[in-house]
């Protein structure tokens, strides 16, 4: 006798609960607070803003919290949570030449005007365990020269430009369209590109920056500038007629001076690549910007055999972790009309296989 | 029902730009619509452009039923029925009889649909000819200028390979002899089932597209003149209904590895017990049973 299985509603409702006991753990450990994770797991709370697309570090933290430290999850919550939010206006491009610099390197200049600024950086640091860190809080005060900080710093090309031996990038004043309103349409503008990426899995976009330097689409990069810092949001206001800064928030920008031969149209001198990402992200900068420069062959007349990183449609088609997890975790869901039927085909042609092959022996 | 979100969930100006890209797909039978996909609450992948198309579909006097692999009762069924008894407060139904709109996963109802009824398919990958070629815009030139060879010679080669057409779910269709189109992840059966009274809508959230084949819209399977289209029909009766030609599944009911088949469209296999259908293995339905 067979009774189908029933009752899936209450198994998932129990599943729910059961997640929400081990989210919390052991009762004897005391909860984690919204604010602890803001202010001391930064780093995760600023890529879930980044890939997320939402300036929030509460809810970003909050979101971790639900997520159980699964920052993919914990980006999923917010990106639901934001694609309800209304749309208020555009904010003005943000002027990352007047930032205040936490930190600031290039790797072309040993010395420029604002100079080179450390900041709080794992660069350096010998990684080893710090078992002083399990046993008690450390609270070292730091010196910084809050001064060199605050002073608004020139953007490093903005010297080769001077000399034109850097591409300039064409000026427009057409309002980008919006990757979270619009399909995706290929080609993609460059500005749409961008906001790909910045959006896009850290890994991914990681990966496809590492193969362009290891000669996958090789576009010599050298970091012209780094730079992390505050800089201040501003909306134009209808009813002011002007625009009035409505936040302050932090960003890291790097821009890559690229070698280029060179073009039928152009003269040989620098290019660009451009990494902007919320918070405090260097990794994902630099990466995107590897990412941008290979995605412009064309633009520059330069060959293209092939390589991903230069693959406009794979890049910007895979590099959503919101999207290829939902997609890549969805073949756990139930597939058993599909697989009857793949079940069938496959013992229909096996049958056939063997009456034939029974057919040939027996004519041998 | 929850009333911090906007009825069904979606904003309206999200509704009314799925309801614009719903009529072109109407109007454009088989054709693929871009449509600015949102995200939501569900992952990518497991119904988000079905449920964004449902929500646009619906109004407070709607009934819904949701089936996956033609169960109501599958656990992502549960969770999209949900989704929309909190979100839009609209009644629920398993009977297909009674629902206005369908949203599915995988299968068409075995009852035939009216013309007061909506089927709301969920679409993993729309394009047809993906995977054949993986370029989203060389495959819009390619339906751009009818250019469905690639599909035929596929086709071929499987006959010349294997002897029969080697696909047995997502079997492509032409439609009002136009567009090539993705009739989603549906066993082959359910093909013939396609030429309907019914509306049917098509999501692919993820994939930002929206599709549709309006009621009595010609719907052909490809094949070929001396390799016609083969349904495929049921090896045996449904064990606890005795139905005679319904999609069946199979369940293993044993470590010997006793097969079992039974009816994929729960509530097709409960109404014909209810009307005193019995199969091999079923007994009589009862209130407590139920």
């Amino acid at each position: 006798m067979y009774v189908a299985v029933k009752g899936g509603e209450k198994a998932i409702d129990n599943a729910h609960a059961w997640l929400g006991e081990m989210r919390r753990g052991d009762l004897d450990v005391a909860e984690l607070s919204i604010a602890q994770i803001r202010n001391q797991l930064g780093l995760a709370v600023d890529r879930v803003m980044a890939e997320g697309s939402l300036y929030d570090p509460d809810l970003a933290a909050l979101a971790i919290k639900q997520s159980r430290g699964d920052l993919i999850e914990a980006i999923f919550l917010v990106r639901a949570y934001r694609t309800t939010l209304p749309r208020f206006g555009a904010g003005q491009p943000i002027k990352t030449g007047d930032m205040a610099c936490m930190r600031r390197i290039s790797a072309t200049f040993k010395d420029a005007p604002g100079g080179q600024v450390l900041g709080p950086t794992f660069d350096y640091t010998h990684r080893l365990l710090d078992f002083k860190l399990a046993a008690e809080g450390v609270t070292d005060e730091a010196e910084k020269a809050e001064a060199i900080m605050n002073e608004a710093k020139p953007h490093i090309t903005s010297f080769l430009n001077q000399e034109g031996l850097i591409q300039s990038e064409p000026s427009c004043d057409e309002a980008p369209s919006d990757l979270t309103r619009e399909p995706l349409e290929l080609p993609a503008s460059r500005a749409l590109r961008l906001q790909a990426l910045t959006r896009g899995d850290e890994g991914f976009v990681l990966g496809m920056g590492y193969s362009t330097q290891r000669g996958y689409g090789r576009n010599h990069a050298f970091v012209g500038e780094l730079r992390i810092g505050d800089v201040a949001v501003e909306l134009d206001i209808p009813e002011l007629g002007f625009a009035v800064e409505i936040a302050d928030i932090e960003v890291s920008e790097c821009e890559t001076v690229n070698q280029f031969a060179g073009s039928k149209t152009e003269p040989p001198q620098f290019t660009r690549g451009y990494g902007l990402v919320f918070g405090q992200s260097e990794r994902k900068a630099i990466s995107m910007a590897l990412v941008d420069r290979a995605l412009r062959w064309k633009e520059l007349g330069e060959d293209n055999p092939g390589t991903p990183a230069q693959d406009e449609e794979f890049v910007l088609y895979h590099c959503d972790n919101i999207q290829a997890t939902g997609f890549v975790e969805h073949i756990k869901l139930p597939h058993y009309v599909d697989f009857q039927a793949e079940l069938e085909l496959v013992r229909t042609l096996r049958k056939e296989a063997t009456e034939a092959n029974a057919l040939r022996e027996a004519a041998e | 029902m929850n009333t911090e979100y906007n009825f069904a969930y979606l904003d309206e100006q999200t509704k009314r730009m799925i309801r614009r890209a719903l009529l072109k797909g109407v109007a454009i039978p088989g054709y693929q619509v871009p449509f600015a996909s949102r995200e939501m609450p569900m992952p990518y992948g497991w119904g988000t452009g079905g449920v964004q198309v449902s929500a646009a579909c619906l109004v407070p006097d709607d009934t819904l039923k949701v089936i996956d692999q033609g169960a109501d009762d599958t656990t992502n069924a549960v969770s999209i029925r949900k989704f929309f008894e909190k979100t839009a407060g609209v009644e629920v139904t398993e009977e297909t009889a009674e629902a206005t709109v369908i949203q599915t996963r995988h299968r068409i109802p075995e009852r035939d649909l009216t013309e007061n009824q909506i089927l709301v398919y969920q679409v993993p990958i729309p394009e047809p000819l993906r995977f054949l070629e993986p370029r989203e815009t060389e495959t819009r030139k390619m339906h751009a200028l009818e250019e469905y060879g690639l599909m035929h010679v596929k086709l071929y080669e499987d006959i010349a390979r294997h002897g029969h057409i080697a696909t047995s779910y997502a079997y492509p269709v032409k439609i009002e002899g136009r567009y090539v189109m993705d009739p989603s992840p549906i066993p082959k059966f359910d093909n013939p089932k396609m030429e309907m009274a019914a509306l049917q809508l098509f999501g692919a959230g993820r994939e930002q597209r929206i599709y549709a084949v309006p009621p009595y819209t010609k719907v052909v399977s490809l094949d070929f003149e001396d390799h016609p289209f083969e349904r495929g029909g049921a090896q045996q009766a449904c064990g606890l209904c005795d139905a005679q030609d319904a999609y069946l599944d199979e369940v293993i009911m044993d470590d010997a590895g006793t097969r079992m088949f039974v009816c994929s469209d729960t509530d097709f296999c409960r109404e014909r017990r209810e009307a005193g259908h019995i199969g091999e293995m079923g007994m009589p339905i009862t209130e407590d049973a139920a």
